[in-house]
């Protein structure tokens, strides 16, 4: 028998079950996949970000660090990333100053130190936190095995959790994502 | 909108923080809660306006209202099924 009062949904009730019968239908919806390419402090947020934000969406989220992003999830990442005033004129600089002049000794150091007392400033969370974030919310941190080689890194030059794999894994993963971004 | 005597079962206090740590706080301390139970979210990151709906809609949870205080930003966030 069916009960009157049953009958009657919020906006909210029909809201969520064509939501989760879209999601039922669309798994694709629920799975996120990126790839981090570089190794620099500013680029190693976006995909952290991302992922994190992603996962705290109750999606699956991988990211698959390979060539210069292997440096996000290296042990030593605090030493690794850095960012250089040279050849990005998008820097914001407090002076104006020639490439010549930003490609002397100690400017990248200088730059590396600006930027993440900027980000300080901003209350940006650390590359650090974001790493803990992602390991706490189950983001998969997959080393791209092919470019370890080519740099020559252990596997034991990662962070704990990171997992190791190559191009077929990622593709397997991504195919099912309606997310994947190149970062 | 203000504040008519919504019962809040779990209060979070992202102040200062940044894209993306209030959702990751959030989606966090969401999971501390039983269905139909209610958060109350204080950020301070502007793109929190737009996010916590966004996270909402994305993750089945309910926006029961959102509103200024200050230079503040307040939400409840009743926990979906």
């Amino acid at each position: 028998m069916l009960d009157e009062a049953k009958l009657t949904l919020t906006e909210e009730e029909v809201r969520r079950i064509v939501q989760d019968e879209l999601e039922q239908r669309d798994p694709g919806a629920r799975k996120a996949a990126f790839i981090a390419s570089k190794g620099t402090l500013d680029w190693a947020y976006p995909p952290l970000i991302l992922a994190s934000t992603a996962a705290a969406s109750g999606m699956d989220a991988s990211v698959f660090f390979t060539f210069y992003g292997l440096n996000i999830i290296h042990r030593d990442y605090e030493k690794l990333l850095k960012v250089s005033p040279l050849g990005n004129p998008a820097m914001p600089m407090p002076v104006t100053m020639p490439n010549l002049v930003l490609g002397l000794p100690g400017m990248g150091p200088t730059a590396t130190t600006m930027m993440k007392a900027k980000f300080r400033g901003k209350n940006v969370a650390t590359i650090g936190e974001l790493l803990d974030s992602a390991r706490e919310l189950d983001v998969h941190l997959i080393a791209c095995q092919m470019t370890m080689d080519v740099f020559g890194y252990d596997q034991d030059d990662f962070l704990d959790g990171v997992e190791f794999a190559g191009a077929a894994a990622f593709l397997a993963e991504a195919r099912k994502a309606h997310i994947t971004l190149f970062v | 909108m203000t504040q008519t005597q919504i019962e809040v079962d779990a209060e979070l206090d992202a102040r200062g923080l940044s894209c993306p740590m209030p959702i990751v706080k959030t989606a966090k301390a969401m999971k501390e809660l039983a269905p139909g139970q209610v958060l109350k979210l204080v950020a301070t990151d502007r793109g929190s306006v737009a996010d916590v709906p966004a996270w909402c809609t994305t993750t089945g949870n309910e926006l029961i209202e959102q509103h200024e205080e200050g230079d503040a930003f307040v939400f409840h966030l009743r926990k979906g099924a």
